[in-house]
């Protein structure tokens, strides 16, 4: 592959609510064993992109963990690698990264260093399936400057959060707005973007010189009519994740055949770290009705049209009604949980009740698990 | 220490189960094979060089174990190696013994020149500390460790017994004794020191079959040496046949089993390969039941452990049963008390595990139990039935079974050999 990956996963967004708090946006857990960047660095390495620098800035301490070995992936490779880039102090430099163009031009002795050609540049919080090389082949054949990758909104989703993008019928974007209040169309940037890397170089150079440190304001936006700007519309399945009705939506979706299928049954396959968990385990009392369930759980009760993460503990009597429950969840006996997203890690005294009444709850207790 | 694994049995009382893969590389527990007890054993007890002996149908286990990735034996000094038979310019043969293959395998050993030496074979389900067993080794400054376990005085003229002294010192063997004096059974786990090893195989080089349990500890034995008996409590078990093979998984699926595979502590490592959540479906039913990563479930599955992928579809039902992974289970099937190996298809509509008790015409000491055992790729067609104490491996067909049905302790054998 004549490319390499940029990740961009420092971003935190106020419309995850206390999601974020625990993590950075790319290291949310989605679809019961994956987190978020997961799917970016499966398409990566899935396309035969070889070395990839993930640039990381807030709450990296999750996403350091998930990132601690680069196998899962593929990349403990001679040629390559997997790159993890937060913002240190310099001679010359004490900033934190100010944007995303700032992120990469604080890398820029690394892209300055490498010898592919292509640069494939693409955020840690879209869940998606994706062959880089036919955006690539694309990008060439298009004579393009810089591809961006689009998509179709789904449907839940608040389109006012995204970049919406209008193109001619060659492919040419002629409208590029970031989150606009009136919409025209339902294309949107997906973040995702293909760019000669001494063109690239270029831009974050000139950039930084004006004090500039946004990609798509001061990049994309201010370059459209210089450059040639195409857009290159994605097949198949794609959410962003960054919002909490989109993560929810998100992992319930994992609960529609098509889309399993579609990411759990069909090649490439989506890495992830292993976790060496023993398989789920449902004991008498287990009643699970159109719900998913990842590994290490052990289930006592009633779970229905719910998404369970990685060792959760469901006590006895207990009903869990269209929830997501993330990884290492305790619940202890006669719980209620309806229409909520309990946290990581959490513990739900026994006898409790959350009811998510307009819209989702986020449980976030921080109870003691050895008190009780 | 380094650790040598005895992986090339066939474990031909596992029947077709292990008529394609040996018996070290059988699946166990949903998501494991039985190799991954000792290997993960090893490496939580600091033994970062194993040597795995393979020799029976070593496809699987080679894929398996690969270059050790799970189990982070993948070192730049040491990590697993797999050692197969090999020729040699004067005398190649197989491994015709269990002492016979280390023997054959001396220069790998003697490339790490390490002071002591752990035998182990890869047969058994259990967590236990080497290192400990070591400590133990050292202190009573021992030539030979064995590892024995106290088993039921009625059960130990199945194994080989030894008889300690107070200190622990091993005063007398004896090989399946029809009247045991001790209840310590031997599980086949040694710690030599490893000149005593490296003279013990080198005098024995031409013995015939050369076994440890039946020649080289009796050597060691008359030669005066030291040896101890190290004395292990946990959970141990020999899954040697289909029938405690179905019962070790069965264990498994108890409210707290005593073989807890959900603690953090000492863990157990496998190759993964999947891992995607499972879908539990509005129709379906799970109770009491492991189930594996990946899998589908429309259907009801009770009392069952299931590997990863498989897929149960609706109005099936699934009782006490092992189903291994990606195996697809049809339509409306019901089976009960089955053994069902890797990637098979079954049928709609089947009825598998029922009728009358008979006993197994192919080999009745290995298809008892009443167990129904598939062994890997079969196929079974739509709407038949079959009874107990039966064996089935191959893409079978309707025409294969005399009125749709295969009655208890027949059997049906298209591929592999007749075991």
């Amino acid at each position: 592959m004549k490319a390499l990956g940029i990740i961009l996963a420092g971003g935190n967004s106020s419309r995850m609510q206390s999601l974020s708090d625990k993590r950075a946006i790319a290291a949310m857990p989605v679809g019961c064993s994956y987190r978020s960047v997961d799917f970016t660095l499966s398409n990566m390495t899935n396309s035969h992109i070889q070395t990839v620098a993930v640039l990381s800035q807030y709450n990296a301490r999750s996403l350091n963990e998930h990132l601690n070995s680069s196998k899962w992936w593929n990349f403990g490779r001679k040629q390559g690698g997997l790159f993890l880039f937060t913002p240190t102090v310099t001679a010359d430099n004490s900033w934190w990264y100010r944007g995303t163009a700032d992120a990469m031009w604080q890398n820029i002795d690394f892209l300055k260093q490498r010898h592919e050609p292509y640069v494939v540049i693409a955020s840690g919080d879209c869940v998606y399936k994706m062959d880089f090389n036919a955006v690539l082949e694309y990008h060439i054949q298009k004579q393009s400057n810089i591809t961006v990758v689009c998509a179709k909104v789904p449907a839940y989703d608040d389109i006012n959060r995204f970049g919406v993008v209008k193109m001619d019928s060659d492919g040419q974007i002629t409208e590029f707005e970031e989150k606009p209040m009136m919409a025209h169309s339902n294309i949107v940037s997906t973040g995702i973007y293909v760019i000669r890397r001494r063109t690239l170089i270029e831009l974050l150079e000139q950039c930084n010189k004006e004090g500039r440190y946004n990609f798509v304001t001061d990049i994309l936006i201010r370059y459209k009519g210089m450059k040639k700007i195409y857009g290159y519309m994605m097949e198949g399945y794609w959410s962003n994740i960054a919002s909490v009705e989109s993560y929810y939506q998100t992992n319930m979706d994992f609960l529609k055949p098509e889309v399993r299928n579609y990411f759990f049954r069909t090649e490439p396959r989506i890495f992830s770290k292993a976790h060496d968990l023993a398989p789920a385990k449902f004991n008498s009392g287990s009643d699970v009705k159109n719900s998913l369930v990842a590994s290490g759980c052990i289930i006592n009760s009633h779970v229905q049209d719910s998404v369970l993460f990685k060792k959760v503990f469901v006590g006895n009597n207990c009903v869990i009604k269209n929830s997501i429950i993330m990884n290492g969840a305790y619940i202890g006996d006669n719980v209620y949980v309806e229409n909520c997203i309990v946290e990581s890690n959490e513990t739900l005294l026994s006898n409790t009740s959350y009811v998510g009444k307009n819209g989702i709850k986020i449980v976030s207790e921080n109870n003691n698990r050895y008190g009780v | 220490m380094i650790a040598m694994l005895l992986a090339g049995g066939q474990g031909s009382r596992l029947g077709v189960l292990t008529s394609e893969v040996a018996k070290p590389a059988v699946a166990f527990g949903g998501k494991y094979r039985i190799i991954d007890f000792p290997l993960s054993n090893c490496i939580n007890s600091g033994i970062d060089t194993v040597g795995v002996l393979t020799q029976y149908q070593p496809l699987v286990l080679n894929s398996h174990i690969g270059i050790g990735i799970p189990w982070d034996l993948d070192r730049n000094n040491g990590g697993v190696s797999v050692l197969p038979p090999y020729e040699k310019s004067d005398n190649s043969e197989w491994y015709t013994g269990t002492a016979n293959a280390i023997y054959q395998n001396l220069r790998y050993m003697e490339n790490y020149d390490p002071e002591y030496i752990l035998i182990l074979s890869g047969d058994h389900i259990y967590k236990m500390d080497y290192e400990a067993m070591l400590d133990f080794h050292k202190q009573n400054d021992a030539d030979v460790t064995i590892a024995a376990m106290p088993v039921p005085i009625e059960e130990a003229s199945r194994f080989g017994v030894v008889v300690t002294d107070e200190n622990k010192r091993i005063t007398e063997f004896e090989e399946k004794p029809p009247e045991p004096k001790s209840n310590l059974a031997s599980m086949g786990i040694y710690i030599f020191s490893w000149p005593i090893l490296r003279q013990a195989l080198i005098s024995l080089k031409d013995q015939s079959n050369c076994d440890f349990g039946k020649h080289i500890i009796p050597y060691c034995d008359s030669e005066g040496m030291r040896i101890f008996a190290y004395e292990f409590n946990g959970y141990w078990k020999d899954v040697g046949t289909l029938g405690s093979y179905w019962e070790a998984n069965m264990e498994l699926i108890d409210l707290i089993p005593e073989f807890n595979l959900y603690e953090e502590f000492w863990k157990i490592y496998t190759q993964q390969d999947r891992i995607e959540p499972q879908y539990i479906a509005g129709t379906a039913t799970v109770g009491r039941s492991i189930i594996g990563a990946g899998d589908e479930i429309r259907g009801e599955v009770t009392g069952s452990v299931l590997g990863s992928g498989v897929t149960v579809e609706e109005g099936a039902i699934v009782r006490d049963s092992i189903i291994m992974k990606d195996t697809y289970i049809g339509k409306g099937t019901y089976i009960e008390k089955s053994i069902v190996a890797e990637n098979c298809k079954i049928g709609d509509n089947c009825k598998i595990g029922v009728g009358e008790y008979r006993e197994s015409e192919l080999n009745p000491k290995v298809y008892a139990f009443d167990l129904v055992t598939i062994g890997s790729d079969s196929v079974i067609p739509d709407g038949v039935e079959i009874g107990k104490n039966t064996a089935i491996h191959g893409v079978t067909e309707d025409s294969d079974y005399q009125n749709h049905k295969l009655e208890s302790g027949g059997y049906i054998i298209k591929e592999g050999e007749e075991a």
